[in-house]
């Protein structure tokens, strides 16, 4: 596809998808309370986007991601949060 | 359009869904054991578990005229109590001979922890033993790049496993290239909120090629939609896509791979 084909294509539903991620960071810092470890990651993810770098889907993932090659000790719990800790 | 949905938990689906993927043009349907959504109190749950996808669920798909395959395991998220996982594994050789088991599958890591490391070790030498594919279910979001080196380091050390009978499954932007490297498949799960859109999957289609690649549902009990691979063949079709590399990636893909096992036929 030419990049014009690409965004006729797609524009209009990553505009919609910005601007969801642009109320979900208004939502969040207009509440009481602090982040926590999964904001800080949210924002670490978002500083790729706007450089000229490519791959940015992946270095989103990256950035969520447990970068610690060993296995944990145990399993405490079956769910995903979204975001490393930092702490396994 | 005739595709195969690979990867479908079709015990947590309405028989509605059987009327849609048929009159989509699914041609086969392959079910992986996995998590209930609880966890099973004995192996006997297992048992009766391991008897609904060999014997009931078929029965279930055969009155649309689809094919229903399967393959067995006790799932990583259950993989913590290895006593229970080996009490398990030791029950499905009994069922490795029924006409509908395809392989091991779908095994793998979720917490990546050191039980469900050595239950990993345990499935892979299972299928070593008797000489069965490989279903590997990759860990979620923030689990899943460490977990998928660490399924790929067990599988490339035992030199008893031949990559091109192994498949690594909801591989994402982050993790295909390992696993394609590696000389295994690679297989995209297309989920509404997690894992891959169907515009990320061509996106990595169109980055790193279609020739060891399937694409896959993976419906069960939660969000996820089971015609999820007929809406990305025509989300292909938009972008412009031949008609032949769409059929290449949704039916002859996963029919090369599956017809490894002399058992998976079309109806």
């Amino acid at each position: 596809m030419t990049r014009q084909q690409v965004l006729d294509l797609y524009f209009m539903d990553a505009r919609s998808k910005l601007i969801d991620l642009a109320a979900f960071i208004d939502r969040v810092e207009r509440s009481q309370g602090k982040e926590d470890f999964r904001m800080a990651a949210f924002r670490a993810a978002l500083a790729p986007l706007n450089h000229d770098a490519p791959e940015k889907a992946r270095q989103v993932l990256l950035a969520f991601s447990d970068p610690n090659p060993e296995p944990i000790a145990a399993a405490t719990t079956k769910a995903a949060c979204g975001a490393w800790p930092g702490s396994t | 359009m005739k595709y195969i949905e690979p990867h479908a938990h079709m015990v947590s689906r309405v028989t509605d869904d059987y009327v849609k993927i048929t009159m989509a043009g699914c041609q086969a349907i392959c079910e992986p054991a996995f998590w209930a959504g609880f966890d099973r109190s004995s192996v006997q749950g297992f048992f009766d578990y391991f008897c609904q996808l060999t014997e009931h669920e078929p029965k279930r798909a055969g009155k649309f005229g689809l094919p229903h395959f399967c393959w067995l395991c006790i799932n990583p998220k259950e993989a913590e109590d290895v006593k229970l996982a080996e009490e398990v594994i030791a029950i499905i050789p009994k069922f490795l001979d029924g006409p509908n088991v395809l392989g091991i599958g779908e095994i793998g890591l979720n917490k990546n922890s050191r039980n469900e490391l050595k239950v990993l070790e345990l499935h892979v030498d299972l299928a070593a033993g008797h000489d069965q594919l490989i279903l590997v279910h990759t860990p979620h979001l923030e689990d899943k790049l460490k977990g998928t080196r660490l399924i790929v380091d067990v599988l490339k050390n035992d030199k008893r496993i031949r990559p091109e009978r192994v498949i690594i499954d909801h591989v994402e932007e982050h993790t295909i290239k390992l696993v394609l490297d590696s000389g295994m498949w690679a297989g995209m799960t297309l989920y509404p909120e997690s894992k891959c859109t169907p515009a990320r999957a061509i996106d990595m289609v169109e980055m790193y090629g279609n020739e060891r690649l399937w694409m896959n549902s993976a419906c069960d009990w939660g969000v996820s939609d089971p015609l999820a691979v007929p809406k990305t063949a025509l989300e292909m079709k938009k972008r412009g896509h031949a008609v032949d590399a769409i059929e290449k990636l949704v039916l002859q893909n996963p029919t090369r791979f599956l017809s490894q096992c002399p058992k998976f036929k079309l109806g």
